[in-house]
């Protein structure tokens, strides 16, 4: 049973959402739709990167390997003949599902710091089976040759105005989906993991097979994301499951803030406009974007939407502690 | 997959001779930057993410070094300077920040720093790969040891890491200095409780394990190609080298850097497709069966 106040908020959302996708249609214009698509695409990434770091409190420094697994999994389904789109998006979930099993089962038992680097060197060993089986991806050219969009259930992912339907509403979807899993009881027990492991484990909670639950979802809804980025640029690169793809994704979040729910979603805003901006002036985006980072992080100590929350309640800027704020 | 290839090559007394030695220079590479990774770790807690970019200076300073002197000794005495004066920098002024809060902010200063020292250096150096060309002092034939060559650069090498490691390792094993890092490694807070500078402590740590990167670096200019985000790779072999060894063992490190740096010699002929997969298959080996790595302690 919902509280009333999440089925207001998931209302507005929803409302504002459509409001969103309808604007955009109406005003018909292509830079302002890829705007919303890589948002939509890279929100949604860091919010399920989110599920592990905000509320499990597993800091993957890998999650950009699911993100580039399903892109290419749904690459390659699509373009061996006659899968529909649907199914081929079914069976990229699904295996991206199987690969995080595999490699959470390794992890999730492992210390903080120890996981952070062991998830780091599993994407590093994706990236490196993806730049070197070239007879199957196409190397470090990517899998090219475009991705055939057959046309299912009256929807022809061809044209940019449907595709740009489709990417919204699987989005949202995946978002409230999300949503659904932190608030329902599965999502407290992450918390209680998060806050205290021994605790949960002293009331019988199986720790471990829950750490390995929401790595899988995590990996589930970066799967999505990479699906809907492969359909954005027809094809599928190897930077999509490069660390630095995965280092962007905390970036946002930690610029978004984490005790919010929606808060990696506005950290990837955030972080598509400055990363814009800064390509207009400059080739070496590293090094601002770097700087920015330490400043939020030795500044800050934490994200825009905590600052702003902060604020409203009256609370400092910069906590007096050095702990990070964690969602409740 | 190749075996025939790899059987053929280990039937072949030139082939082994060319493989053990290629293995065993990236292996001594490793060493060096696992040894000072795996010192940081077992001091200070912390996993420093930027090790690899501290190689990555190491390399570039001894290229400039070399390219304006002509003099490789002092390329590598400014490399290991160099490196270790910015680690110390690195530690009190950003590190030191966060030691109290938790990891996320820990990977992200260092996050921070690789894309800020990656950038540094193509704006520096150029995005291109550079060679910094053979030392005059090795530019001799190579030795032929079984029917394969053998450069004679490479002897310098390995001389001076097995140098390096037992060094270290008495100094670890013998010295009041090397009492206070273990004893830190086995408690840190007691150290600071029975009067030991441990800020001091925990800057010299963190030179030491930077002027190993650094001499890494300056070791490595000669032979590999010298590139903005060749700290990287380094870095993900380093810490599976010390999670196979087990953190915070130098003895585990020297060992498992061998034997990575073979692997990857031999998997390059065996399996070429899945070169960086056998490192893993190994490492996901000692995480089943002895969590701690070969040599580990129990984590503290």
């Amino acid at each position: 049973m919902m509280r009333r106040s999440a089925l207001l908020e998931a209302a507005l959302t929803a409302v504002a959402c459509l409001a969103v996708t309808t604007l955009c249609l109406a005003l018909g214009s292509k830079p302002l739709m890829d705007i919303v698509l890589r948002l939509a695409i890279f929100g949604l990434f860091a919010l399920s990167l989110n599920i592990l770091i905000g509320y499990t409190g597993l800091i993957s420094f890998g999650h950009a390997m699911f993100f580039g697994f399903g892109a290419y999994a749904f690459g390659l389904l699509m373009q061996a003949r006659g899968v529909s789109i649907p199914v081929a998006f079914a069976i990229a979930v699904l295996a991206t599902a199987a690969l995080a099993v595999v490699v959470g089962a390794l992890c999730v038992r492992l210390t903080a710091i120890y996981f952070a680097f062991l998830t780091l060197a599993f994407q590093m060993l994706v990236h490196a089976i993806i730049l070197s089986w070239v007879s199957l991806t196409g190397g470090d050219q990517g899998l090219r040759g475009g991705i055939p969009r057959p046309v299912f259930l009256g929807v022809n992912l061809a044209d940019p105005r449907h595709f740009f339907v489709f990417a919204c509403v699987v989005a949202f979807a995946s978002i409230f989906l999300i949503r659904q899993i932190l608030e329902a009881p599965f999502g407290y027990t992450l918390r209680v993991i998060r806050d205290n492991a021994d605790r949960a484990r002293a009331l019988g909670v199986p720790v471990q097979r829950y750490k390995l639950a929401a790595f899988v979802f995590a990996g589930v809804f970066a799967a999505v994301a990479g699906i809907l980025m492969s359909l954005y640029v027809s094809g599928a690169y190897p930077n999509f499951a490069f660390w630095t793809q995965s280092g962007d994704a905390i970036f946002m979040i930690m610029l978004g803030g984490i005790s919010v729910f929606l808060g990696p979603i506005v950290g990837a805003a955030v972080f598509l406009l400055l990363n814009d901006t800064i390509t207009r002036f400059t080739e070496y985006n590293g090094l601002v974007l770097g700087i920015v980072l330490l400043c939020v992080v030795l500044g800050l100590r934490a994200g825009l939407l905590d600052v702003v929350i902060r604020l409203m309640a009256g609370a400092p800027v910069r906590p007096a502690s050095v702990t990070t704020e964690t969602p409740v | 997959m190749n075996l025939d290839a790899l059987l053929d090559c280990v039937a072949a007394s030139s082939c082994l001779v060319t493989q053990i030695s290629a293995g065993l220079i990236i292996g001594m590479l490793l060493f060096l930057v696992a040894c000072g990774l795996t010192l940081i770790f077992g001091v200070l807690g912390v996993i420093n993410f930027t090790h690899g970019s501290f190689y990555m200076m190491g390399a570039y300073i001894a290229l400039t070094t070399f390219q304006t002197t002509g003099s490789y000794a002092l390329a590598v005495l400014a490399s290991t300077l160099g490196v270790a004066l910015f680690g110390v920098i690195f530690e009190r002024f950003f590190m030191a920040r966060v030691y109290g809060a938790d990891v996320l902010m820990q990977l992200l200063v260092c996050y921070a720093f690789i894309l800020i020292l990656d950038d540094v250096a193509k704006i520096v150096w150029g995005a291109d790969f550079r060679a910094m060309g053979m030392p005059e002092a090795f530019v001799l034939p190579p030795l032929r040891v079984a029917g394969g060559f053998l450069p004679p650069f490479y002897l310098f090498l390995a001389a001076v890491t097995v140098a390096i490691a037992i060094t270290l390792g008495v100094v670890i094993a013998k010295t009041r200095f090397g009492k206070i890092v273990r004893a830190a490694a086995a408690n840190r807070q007691m150290v600071g409780v029975l009067g030991i500078n441990t800020a001091l402590l925990y800057a010299a740590v963190f030179a030491l394990g930077s002027a190993l990167a650094g001499i890494a670096g300056a070791l490595a200019a000669p032979v590999r190609s010298v590139v903005p985000g060749m700290g990287f790779s380094i870095l993900i072999e380093s810490f599976i080298v010390t999670v196979i060894g087990g953190m915070g063992s130098i003895a585990g490190a020297f060992v498992a850097a061998i034997l990575v740096g073979i692997t990857r010699s031999f998997g390059s002929i065996g399996f070429p497709l899945f070169t960086d997969g056998t490192m893993f298959v190994f490492m996901v080996l000692v995480l089943l069966i002895k969590p701690t790595g070969l040599f580990g302690r129990r984590p503290g």
